[in-house]
């Protein structure tokens, strides 16, 4: 049996064509019991509630974020391990980087996980440890950022960035794509005429000067926007989010 | 292609195969490997069966041991609780004066409270705790808001200058200089007068001026003689600790534009316990005060 077996199988690594075939059809087969269900099964994602598209300004930070290489250094992943939980906080969800394209879970960790650092620090902390990292943190390798607080925010036309993100299934409204740039500036700016009309299109997004300089609107506003909002969108410990998360199966 | 045949030398049989001269030997994969191998497809039989794995219409196979990562975290910080809960119930149940006097409850709410320091708390103040600039040191005896421990567990509680936290330490100083209150000039005079205070430059008669601006202005909160007011966290001007510097640049900087240092409201993310084991270990730190003597006696708070 055993040598009709490996005499039969040989034919098989002679013929090339056949090879190529049948390999294809075990990649076939991984790809869909591996893959494709990923798209239908219910606990792909939880169904929490909180989760909004980024504001332009948090979307154009979350940009420098990339354009930086932060994601090198700093994960945005909290496993649902102990020793995670107890320094970062409750475990990342999947719903809380549904929007994320591409998203930053990130594979290193040689500086701290930022999936909930928003609302950990006040913003003229970020703006020193982002200006000078060993002013705060004396062991920190980071490198200092602090020309983004001289670089005017110029990322182009966020109105075609954001219409690019809807066509990829992030949910932004017309009337939200349609005031992009007039929001980028109107979120870190509260005195601005926008404000208002801002305040209407993102409810529960945070409106102030995040740079300490009021009279510009900085790549650091944008970044520390960004930071601000990383793990705050989701209430992880109200009631309505354990529920959901209790009921959870298999992960 | 030449004819399967025994190699001599080996006694192993070729594969049939001749390039140049140049045949292959058909020798057998080792047994140990083989039999690995199909171990380990028997074990990922196995692996399948009792963990999730294989996913269906509605989710993956719960597998039948039903594991799953977030239970078993789950799991862990349960017993990790139960293992604290008796600790935790007595420190909770215990004023925070009274854990002073209880060595037990005052050494776990120590470390207790060490280990969450180096958590939430060393970001800003620093691993040992001795700040850096905008973040006090918490191991001198110079306290913004006080330095006993309930004044330090108010702190932690409710924050500093958080809006969202009707019991937040509040208070603003005004940016003299940027709004115009102070001309430069006079923003000068007043840092000469600071200096002069705090002993670092001798009087002149820049700091004469400024002694009557900072009376005018800067006396109502940093007191007469800029010693303070704790409840405003109104620093002490005439000692040598400065939180955002005390040279000329720092102090005209602060003089102009204000300062308005934060503090999150742990009491909002953190459950009680460990805000007031926190405060035991912030108190334990070295500059800590007693409390403020109880209404009868007539002694003032002992200041350390």
């Amino acid at each position: 049996m055993a040598t009709s077996f490996a005499e039969r199988h040989r034919t098989i690594e002679r013929n090339i064509t056949l090879l190529a075939v049948l390999a294809f059809v075990v990649v076939i087969v991984g790809g869909i019991v591996e893959i494709a269900p990923l798209f239908w099964i219910d606990n792909t994602i939880e169904k929490v509630k909180g989760v909004r598209p980024y504001t332009p300004l948090e979307q154009a930070g979350r940009d420098i974020y990339v354009r930086e290489g932060c994601y090198l250094c700093h994960s945005q992943m909290i496993r649902p391990f102990r020793d995670e939980v107890e320094r970062y906080g409750h475990y990342s969800l999947a719903a809380e980087s549904m929007y994320d394209h591409p998203f930053q879970w990130g594979s290193e960790r040689t500086g701290p996980d930022l999936a909930r650092v928003g609302g950990r620090y006040s913003d003229a902390w970020h703006v020193q440890h982002l200006t000078d990292p060993r002013s705060l943190v004396p062991e920190s390798i980071m490198p200092p950022y602090g020309f983004l607080a001289k670089h005017e925010l110029n990322q182009g036309d966020m109105r075609a960035e954001l219409a690019t993100l809807y066509d990829v299934g992030v949910p932004y409204r017309k009337d939200q794509i349609a005031a992009a740039n007039d929001d980028m500036a109107a979120q870190a700016n509260p005195d601005a005429p926008g404000a208002a009309d801002f305040r209407k299109r993102y409810p529960t997004a945070q409106v102030r000067d995040f740079d300490g300089d009021p009279a510009k609107l900085t790549e650091m506003d944008a970044l520390v926007a960004y930071l601000q909002v990383l793990g705050t969108m989701v209430d992880v410990n109200a009631a309505a989010a354990n529920e959901t998360l209790s009921k959870e199966k298999g992960r | 292609m030449s004819e399967k045949r025994i190699d001599e030398p080996t006694g192993t049989s070729t594969v049939g195969h001749e390039w140049d001269g140049i045949e292959e030997l058909d020798t057998p994969l080792p047994r140990w490997w083989l039999l690995t191998f199909y171990a380990c497809i028997v074990f990922s039989i196995g692996y399948v069966v009792v963990y999730p794995a294989i996913p269906m219409v509605h989710g993956a196979t719960a597998g039948l041991w039903g594991w799953t990562s977030r239970g078993t975290l789950t799991t862990e910080m349960r017993a990790e609780q139960a293992k604290h809960a008796t600790i935790k119930a007595a420190l909770l149940a215990t004023p925070l004066d009274a854990i002073d006097g209880d060595a037990h409850l005052r050494h776990e709410a120590i470390e207790g409270g060490k280990a969450a320091f180096r958590i939430h708390c060393t970001t800003c103040h620093g691993a040992g705790a001795a700040g850096g600039k905008g973040y006090p040191n918490l191991n001198d005896d110079d306290w913004l808001w006080g330095g006993d421990v309930d004044a330090i567990h108010a702190t932690i509680a409710h924050g500093v200058r958080q809006s969202a936290d009707t019991a937040s330490r509040m208070s603003q100083m005004p940016a003299f200089g940027s709004t115009g209150i102070l001309k430069p000039a006079e923003v000068q005079d007043v840092v000469s007068y600071v200096r002069s205070i705090s002993k670092q430059d001798a009087p002149d008669a820049a700091s004469a001026r400024g002694a009557t601006l900072f009376t005018a202005n800067c006396a109502v909160c940093h007191g007469p003689d800029g010693k303070g007011n704790r409840t405003l966290g109104a620093p002490n001007l005439s000692d040598s600790i400065w939180l955002y510097g005390g040279d000329r640049a720092s102090l005209t900087e602060t003089v102009t534009n204000a300062h308005y240092g934060q503090m999150p409201n742990w009491g909002a993310q953190l459950d009680p316990v460990t805000v007031k084991m926190l405060a035991v270990y912030v108190h334990s730190l070295g500059g800590g005060e007693k409390a403020a003597a109880p209404a009868p006696a007539p002694v003032a708070p002992a200041a350390k």
